[in-house]
């Protein structure tokens, strides 16, 4: 580790932990708390990467999580940032934008091509003639792109925590820390949060040498960390602004979702490269990247310097590099001297040439930098005429800021250019915002600190219900510290103005001439701004290039807005864990006991179908067994329903009790059918319709009492039908109450020619046709427990849903099993149902609809009594539909013993050509001994055709035979009929 | 995620809740155009405007004024003052 200092006394490395890792094939080693980078540039190593398009050499650039040219790849991920990415033991990276290695790139040639690349060009050049695109398509795919995906993966998750706070500062700077502290004093609830592993910010780096630092540090640090009120988050960005002050904080671990009364950003500025030619070479760098490295890791970034200022802060780094043992040969000054303060007089002091008026004209090297070519400059251009050269290996850039803003556009913050800073610096804050520090234009440590002080009190003022707007410019500095063009012309270009995408300062100027002279649209046509780094480093300059160019003021030119997330957030984090709550009904044990198959319905598990218990103890076997023991354990329990019986858990059904004296005239709102003549005792088909008239929902609704009434709801409907229900009250101003039973009553549909025998011997209830009819509703008790027996046909059979306290469930459920076992009793799921209900031509609410069916569709019409009935909801959309049905819902068959590719759930009816329906359920009839389905079918054709064409899978056509419904048991017989005899 | 500063129960995660718009009524004795109208189309002018609401945790409708252009809550609103009977609507012979 030729390249590493001596300790720094603010070092994040460990020197007593040696990390060994392989880049590129070979060996390196580092410290714990070194980047992948400083690893890397600590061992000499100073190319890491390769550009986006031209491949060119790269190296550091910020050491701030803006280093896009650093991406490295491993096994399991790509984009690994080198800057940020901390080095562990064993690692094995490659660079990730190269063709061959690193050192060796084949791609390199395209550099020598940029001229005939220009802007635009592949939205130019490959979009005619358009049967070569596929080709040309091809090849750009395989050099665009960075790093490649393994796709041998596995899911990781990483929870997600919920934060709550005060006040939320974003930032551990100087400014940052002064806020958090005046608000905790002040008695709010604090988060601090910052990005780096260490809190600090530019305290750390850019002041570590000054002495008067050192004790605000020191105090500073110790506060915040004994602080009740602050908790302080290292090592998480907030990767972006939402409203009401929701910022998601992203960590190693997952994300933490703070919501905030108040935020103040304290999020700095980040550096700004100076534009000129060969200005992305491995040894140019940022001056606060140079200082990262010498004060984080104690890496020396290079032997022999110049510096390019615009700034004091260039002067600092220049001192830093002298304390570092940089040989520093000249600082390059874009403007006088007499503007700079003291670290400018001690450079000078200690005898290091300083050019002033004086600009990089270009950088000289081939795979890293050599020395730099220095010319006057008058604040605009550079004279190549007058030049002089520095033999160096180290070049830093300080010549300006922009700030960190990002989050302050998102929340609707207005920024303006301050003309004498020449800085985008906060206009008008909105509410529960703050901006301080640097990024409001604080800049010496006293005005930071100050600074913080003030947000941090109008932050708390806010919280109180007090408005307090101190004046946003109070701390601001006199003096500027960004140059307003720090950008070189030069003949022969390579004066790079985004590293990310490779964007030379003429293809700006092209992108304007082509009339793309908005920023918006620059933005897009260049690309400028839209690689990794999202303009963080080349946003500033292309603004003020655009204002150049079109003659107008930064402000008229205005800036693209940076939306969430700051920096790239891994979607493990994003995915959070799988969080989805399951309903399970009173019953649930015994299926999971009786080999079950269990099914998502909504929030509900349901049985599928079951396995008997030695079969499901094997079904681990071969899959193509598995589908045969599915399809087998299925039509056996739909036989078992029509030939003895059966028993459904139908918990999940809605289940809503309605009950006041306006109880009938509020079902006859929401209810098609009228509800206020159903005679207690019984019960009628429920089918609710929209405004518009389209199918919503179905069940059944029954009558307890004159003013008390019984609603069932599909499972998937529950909470809606629930919802609607009580909406019409509030809308009608009813006398009704409602309650919500779907979840504490139980539900149970007992099914087959010998239920009511089974029945019976269990309840009071008097079961005969003559008490009990079809329909009929009876309260009574079954195995001891209050129950409410229902007598429906939608299986097709005699049957009887039994509702019950969810307590009593699993017991009345078990004696069902035990007592009919003797009838050949089996348990059915969710698939035997919608066979049985099939067979009998009864559709599924948006399985055989959509959202657009209206019961005439769906051959319905007997539910929608226009005349009887003065209103229900849908009604006047409904009698305008009646005239104007286009499509209907039909029945078809397939021919017994089919055997070719059967259709599918939504394959397409085809008649001459076009698309002339779809089928919207199909099934085997173990009853029938064939295919049978439902299909939504255009008029006229529905009404006439004997045959039709189904285009399924792969594109072949299958004919099928439209027939009437029901299929099975037509007049009905076997629902109303006394069958105990015959079975 | 945005909150919703309810009047009545305070700040909730509008997660919690259902919108359904603007408060309307079924226009009775409706030409089919004015049905057609009043199913179909929404008057979204930005403004103060009364919603309905229905916050799921508690099974509760409500009904909100609140200013759609600056997304403030300014209060809510009796249903007393919004009820309406259901019209008597006959089908056309």
């Amino acid at each position: 580790m030729k390249y590493r200092l001596d300790p720094q006394p603010l070092e994040w490395i460990d020197r007593r932990e040696s990390v060994s890792f392989r880049f590129e094939g070979q060996s390196f080693s580092g410290f714990s708390g070194d980047s992948l980078s400083s690893a890397l540039l600590a061992s000499g190593q100073k190319l890491l990467g390769r550009s986006f398009k031209y491949h060119r050499p790269r190296g550091v650039l910020s050491m701030a999580n803006h280093d896009v040219n650093a991406l490295f790849q491993s096994d399991e991920a790509t984009n690994i940032r080198g800057d940020v990415t901390p080095v562990s033991e064993g690692l094995d990276l490659r660079a990730c934008n190269v063709n061959g290695s690193l050192a060796n790139d084949k791609d390199s040639y395209i550099g020598l091509l940029s001229r005939f690349l220009p802007v635009g060009f592949y939205y130019k050049a490959f979009h005619k003639p358009k049967k070569y695109f596929p080709f040309w398509e091809k090849i750009i795919r395989e050099k665009a792109g960075l790093g490649e995906i393994s796709t041998d993966w596995s899911a990781t998750r990483q929870p997600k925590q919920y934060g709550f706070c005060d006040v939320l500062v974003i930032g551990a700077g100087a400014s940052g820390m002064s806020a958090a502290l005046t608000a905790a004093d002040a008695g709010a609830d604090v988060v601090l949060v910052d990005e780096n592993p260490h809190i600090g910010g530019s305290l750390d780096y850019q002041l570590a040498n000054v002495k008067e630092a050192a004790a605000v540090r020191a105090d500073l640090k110790t506060r915040v960390r004994s602080h009740a009120h602050i908790r302080l988050l290292e090592g998480h960005y907030a990767a972006g602004w939402y409203t009401d002050h929701y910022v998601p904080l992203v960590g190693a671990d997952g994300i933490v979702k703070m919501r905030a009364e108040q935020v103040i950003m304290a999020t700095g500025v980040m550096e700004q490269p100076s534009v000129f030619r060969n200005n992305d070479l491995p040894g140019v760098m940022l001056a606060s990247a140079a200082q990262r490295l010498i004060t984080r890791y104690a890496v020396k970034p290079g032997q022999r310097a110049v510096v390019l200022t615009g700034n004091d802060e260039g002067y600092r780094a220049a001192l830093d590099l002298l304390e570092a043992g940089i040989e520093v040969a000249a600082v390059i000054d874009l403007e006088w001297l007499d503007k700079r303060g003291p670290w400018a007089e001690q450079v000078k002091a200690k005898n290091i040439p300083i050019l002033e008026q004086s600009a990089i004209y270009e950088a000289k090297g081939k795979d890293a930098l050599t020395g730099v070519v220095v010319g006057e400059f008058d604040g605009r251009g550079c004279d190549s005429g007058l030049t002089r050269k520095f033999a160096c290996d180290l070049l830093l850039m300080s010549v300006g800021w922009a700030p960190a803003s990002q989050m302050l556009y998102q929340s609707g913050c207005k920024l303006g250019y301050d003309k004498k800073a020449h800085q985008i610096l906060p206009r008008a804050l909105s509410n529960g915002q703050h901006a301080c520090g640097r990024l409001n234009g604080a800049f010496t440590l006293e005005q930071r600190l100050a600074d913080g002080e003030r947000a941090a009190k109008d932050a708390v003022a806010q919280l109180n219900g007090e408005s307090v707007n101190m004046d946003l410019t109070l701390h601001r500095d006199s003096v500027a510290h960004s140059h307003d063009w720090p950008i070189i012309r030069h003949p022969k270009g390579k004066n790079f103005l985004d590293i990310d995408e490779d964007l030379q300062l003429k293809d700006l100027i092209n992108a304007a001439k082509e009339g793309f002279d908005n920023i918006e649209l620059m933005k897009r046509f260049s690309t400028n701004g839209m690689g990794p780094s999202q303009g963080k480093h080349s946003n500033m300059n292309g603004i003020r290039v655009l204002a150049e160019i079109t003659g107008k003021s930064i402000d008229e030119t205005g800036s693209t807005t940076a939306r969430p997330m700051f920096h790239p957030v891994p979607v493990s984090a994003m995915a959070g864990r799988r969080f989805r709550p399951e309903r399970l009904t009173p019953m649930h044990q015994w299926h999971l006991d009786n080999g079950v198959q269990l099914m998502e319905a909504g929030q509900w598990m349901r049985p599928e179908y079951y396995l008997p218990v030695s079969e499901a103890g094997a079904s681990d076997a071969a899959g193509a067994g598995q589908i045969d023991q599915r399809q087998q354990a299925i039509l056996q329990e739909v036989q078992a329903v029509r030939s003895g019986l059966g028993l459904i858990d139908v918990s999940t059904l809605g289940k809503i009790e309605v009950m006041g004296p306006d109880a009938a005239r509020l079902l006859d709102v929401v209810y098609t059918m009228t509800m206020s003549t159903i005679k207690i005792g019984m019960t009628r088909y429920a089918l609710a319709v929209d405004d518009s008239g389209v199918i919503i929902d179905d069940g059944i609704v029954g009558r307890i009492a004159e003013d008390r009434f019984y609603v069932t709801a599909t499972t998937s409907h529950a909470a809606a039908a629930f919802r609607t229900l009580s909406l019409k009250i509030q809308e009608l101003g009813l006398n009704v109450r409602l309650a919500n039973l779907t979840g504490s009553m139980a539900a149970m549909n007992l099914a087959g020619p010998a239920s009511r025998k089974l029945l019976s011997g269990l309840t009071d209830v008097d079961l005969s046709e003559a008490n009990f009819p079809y329909l009929g509703m009876r309260e009574g008790t079954l195995c001891g427990y209050p129950v409410r027996l229902i007598r429906v046909g939608f299986v097709g059979e005699l049957g009887y849903e039994i509702h019950l306290p969810a307590a009593g469930a699993m017991e009345v459920w078990e004696t069902l099993m035990r007592e009919g076992q003797s009838a050949g009793i089996r348990p059915f799921g969710v698939e035997a149902q919608r066979i049985l209900r099939l067979e009998k031509g009864h559709i599924i609410v948006g399985q055989d609809t959509d959202g657009l069916t209206n019961p005439f569709e769906a051959n319905m019409s007997w539910a929608v009594p226009l005349k009887s009935k003065p209103w229900f909801t849908g009604k006047p959309s409904l009698a305008l539909l009646k005239a104007r049905c286009q499509r209907k819902l039909i029945g078809f068959r397939l021919p017994q013993g089919f055997n070719g590719q059967l259709p599918k759930e939504c394959h397409l009816i085809i008649e001459n050509g076009e698309i002339a329906g779809r089928i919207t359920s199909i099934a085997y009839s173990p009853s029938l001994g064939r295919t049978i389905g439902l299909a939504m079918v255009d008029l006229p054709l529905a009404d006439g055709a004997t045959e039709l064409k189904v285009r399924v899978d792969g594109g072949a056509m299958v004919s099928i035979e439209p027939c009437p419904t029901p299929f099975y048991d037509a007049d009905g017989a076997r629902q109303t009929a006394d069958l105990t005899e015959v079975a | 995620m945005k909150l919703l500063d309810c009047p009545g129960i305070g700040k909730r995660p509008i997660s919690e809740f259902d919108y359904v718009g603007a408060v309307r009524i079924p226009p009775s004795d409706a030409d089919e155009a004015t049905w057609a109208d009043y199913v179909f189309n929404r008057d979204n002018a930005p403004g103060v405007m009364r919603e309905r609401w229905y916050h799921r945790p508690t099974g509760r409708w409500f009904i909100l004024e609140r200013n759609t252009l600056t997304d403030e809550v300014v209060g809510l609103v009796d249903p007393a003052d919004v009820r309406y009977k259901e019209p008597n609507y006959e089908v056309p012979a």
